[in-house]
């Protein structure tokens, strides 16, 4: 609070520092910081995007054309953790940095500087990520997962790609901090955490498993570290070592990882679908139980990652069905989401067309799933392209979409004006098609047999591979219209937004002028139950 | 306000310490729940002498042992077993061998690594002899019979029928450049 305080007595009158540096790179303030994440998420967006475009260019046609296996190798590691690591969590820590303060009444993070350093880490870790493409023995080739010993028999790029995850953990747990800091400190009075908006829930939870995970990953990629260079045989089986044990710890990580980039899509999506139903969403409790819920189980769920180990028969057992438990708590959401529908006065702007789009097709990843949790299908779908289509249903249309939709509902209120609707609604199209044709036919390629992280594979999958390949490339190219719309209204729209933008939205956001000022709630807003999404504790 | 974000911030700290060595603490954890909680034997110990002695012989079963061998890509050994498989009663002692050729041009440093399917037969397979308890270090083009001597606990479940004995060789890497570096360090002071 101190912090805040004194920033704010120097710079009272919402004027912006002046020059990049001041502006930019010292800045405390969680809008610029904000901004900084989601700009250098979407930079990453297509750095990432980028290298899928290689991979599905390779995978066009059977056969090797266009690059070398190894090089194909670097890139499906490194797409994954650029995907990840550098566009997902940064977007959603962007969208709370710029969006919980004002969603709460408070006047910025509770730790400012230390929001500053969390995000200006990022980009050093990712140059350095980044940096073991060009390096003599190449990048990591192992797979995201860096399972031992696969992972530590590359070359020492695997010490710069250890350094920059701890460089990215330090990042999100910082982050975290901040965040939880920030929602129990600095609430405006008479918040009650029952009546926070569902975004700002979402991210409270999210921010708890951030702590308790990554600091877990920190220790199995340490572990890693010291048996390459140290000589050390945790997961050395020369040495009494078990590298199953490695799979383990970093499933422990893993799986509330998946959950830590969906559950703020889960708040993304219940804030528009209220707005847009001009209804106030259905079973807000259920909605914020249903949340802690799915983030108890991310704990007790992780082997289902490793049916095919070896593991006791008991042990499948259990992980199958603490796996399937999930369903419950998921299904409760997706429920109150289309009930939230329900009878509404629905209209279908962009972000609620993303949040539509989001509602099923993530509901598709949710069931494919299932699928994967039944142990002995498992057998068969494991390490195929069955698991790729997967878990691109709850990311790309998952939480990037989540992240869009967010985009476009809060795009006003940052720049102050309004997007092009035609465009931004020609974007959802292009999209939401170009995805289905790339993932969809990706289920089939793996109930097929097609194994996952190939750069060559037989004929027999070679037309869903092209259909893919086509969708993939229709969708790269869709995201620049993405871009072209964020550009064209922060910089060129003439369409200015109203402080509240849209008709039915509700909540402290909505009270602020668009564009946000530089300064907000510098003294905290005196509130009235209405103007709460959830004041009214009833529904 | 309610609390001050310095409290709460190094509370989390705390957790993110915790969790940190939780992470490292998964390694005991991991053991100990193979071993008490799941039933699978990791260590590569021999068994009590005493106790496999007091065990009779189950005249009325017969239990098939299968061999498995393997070595690791970074050792240039040839390891077979004797025999695939031999039958045995349970709770007799029962001895098999192990054939080892160095093929390289030096001396190498080796470690077997055991696991028995199904893991959770495992507790029920007694090693009184094996050559996986030591490191065993073949000259150049030195070849070695190792024997295995192991009883099977009569009172494995009656489902299993078939018990696999797998080792892998793996090089000891660390042992062979201290093996080198114990010959190597003569000629060293000879040219100095």
């Amino acid at each position: 609070m101190a912090h805040a305080a004194v920033h704010d007595t120097h710079d009272t009158h919402d004027h912006k520092p002046q020059g990049f540096l001041h502006r930019w790179l010292f800045t405390t303030n969680h809008k610029d910081i904000g901004t900084l994440y989601l700009v250098f998420a979407l930079i990453m967006f297509f750095t990432g995007g980028s290298m899928a475009m290689i991979i599905r260019a390779e995978l066009f046609e059977p056969g090797m054309q266009l690059v070398q296996p190894e090089f194909f190798n670097q890139m499906t590691t490194v797409h994954a953790l650029v995907m990840i690591f550098g566009a997902v969590m940064p977007a959603f820590v962007g969208l709370g940095n710029w969006m919980i303060p004002l969603q709460i009444g408070a006047p910025d993070m509770a730790l400012p500087r230390m929001n500053n350093w969390s995000f200006w880490i990022l980009p050093f870790a990712f140059l350095l990520l980044l940096s073991t493409l060009f390096m003599p023995g190449a990048g990591p080739q192992g797979g995201w997962t860096l399972y031992p010993p696969l992972s530590l028999q590359g070359s020492n790029s695997i010490a710069f790609v250890i350094l920059a995850i701890h460089m990215m953990g330090i990042s999100s747990i910082m982050g975290a901090i901040n965040i939880i800091a920030t929602i129990l400190n600095l609430r405006a009075p008479g918040l009650d955490l029952l009546k926070m908006p569902i975004f700002t829930w979402s991210w409270l939870i999210t921010a708890f498993l951030l702590i308790a995970v990554m600091p877990v990953l920190a220790g199995a990629v340490t572990m890693l570290l010291t048996d390459k260079y140290f000589g050390t045989s945790f997961f050395n089986a020369a040495g009494g070592g078990d590298p199953v044990m490695f799979q383990h710890i970093f499933w422990f990580f893993g799986h509330p990882e998946v959950y830590i980039m969906i559950l703020p899509a889960f708040g993304i999506v219940s804030e528009i679908i209220q707005t847009f139903s001009r209804k106030p969403l259905f079973g807000y409790q259920a909605m914020v139980y249903a949340l802690a819920s799915i983030a108890f189980l991310s704990f007790i769920v992780w082997a289902h990652h490793m049916f095919t180990v070896g593991m006791p028969l008991g042990g499948e057992i259990y992980f199958m069905y603490a796996t399937m438990l999930i369903a419950i708590p998921t299904g409760v959401k997706v429920f109150n989401w289309v009930t939230t529908m329900w009878e509404g006065s629905l209209t279908f702007e962009t972000p609620m067309l993303f949040a539509i789009a989001f509602v099923i097709l993530f509901t598709i990843g949710g069931f494919s799933g299932l699928m994967l949790a039944i142990v002995p299908a498992d057998f068969q779908y494991h390490d195929t392209y069955f698991v790729v289509a997967h878990f691109h249903y709850v990311l790309v249309t998952g939480a990037i979409f989540a992240i869009m939709a967010a985009t476009y509902y809060w795009l006003p209120k940052w720049s102050g004006n309004m997007y092009s609707e035609r465009w931004g609604k020609i974007h959802f199209w292009m999209s939401v098609i170009s995805v289905n044709v790339l993932f969809f036919p990706q289920h089939f390629l793996g109930l097929a047999g097609m194994p996952r992280r190939i750069p060559d594979y037989n004929i027999a999958f070679a037309d869903f591979n092209m259909i893919s390949s086509i969708g993939g490339f229709w969708f790269g190219a869709s995201q620049l219209l993405f871009v072209g719309v964020i550009v064209h209204a922060v910089y060129f729209s003439k369409n200015r937004a109203t402080s509240k933008v849209w008709e039915a939205a509700k909540g402290l956001e909505w009270t602020v002028p668009s564009p946000a000022p530089h300064h907000t709630f510098s003294t905290p807003p005196v509130i009235d139950d209405s103007m709460l999404a959830h004041g009214d504790v009833s529904h | 306000m309610k609390h001050d974000a310095r409290g709460i911030a190094k509370v989390a700290l705390t957790v993110v310490a915790a969790s940190f060595l939780f992470g490292f603490a998964m390694v005991p954890i991991y053991r100990i729940a193979c071993e008490h909680v799941l039933g699978i034997k990791l260590s590569g110990e021999a068994a009590d002498a005493s106790r496999v002695a007091l065990m009779t012989v189950d005249e009325s079963r017969t239990v098939t042992v299968e061999f498995v061998t393997g070595v690791n890509s970074k050792l240039p050994w040839d390891f077979k077993a004797e025999n695939v498989r031999v039958s045995v009663h349970p709770g007799a002692l029962t001895e098999v061998w192990f054939d080892a050729t160095n093929n390289s041009t030096a001396a190498i440093v080796g470690n077997a690594v055991p696991s028995v399917a199904p893991n959770e037969a495992s507790p029920y397979f007694n090693k009184t002899e094996c050559f996986c308890f030591t490191e065993q270090t073949l000259q150049a083009g030195e070849s070695r019979r190792m024997p295995v001597r192991f009883v099977v606990d009569p009172q494995l479940p009656k489902s299993t029928t078939t018990l696999t004995l797998s080792y892998t060789f793996y090089a000891n890497e660390l042992a062979t450049r201290q093996l080198s570096l114990l010959s190597a360090p003569l000629d060293g002071i000879a040219k100095n």
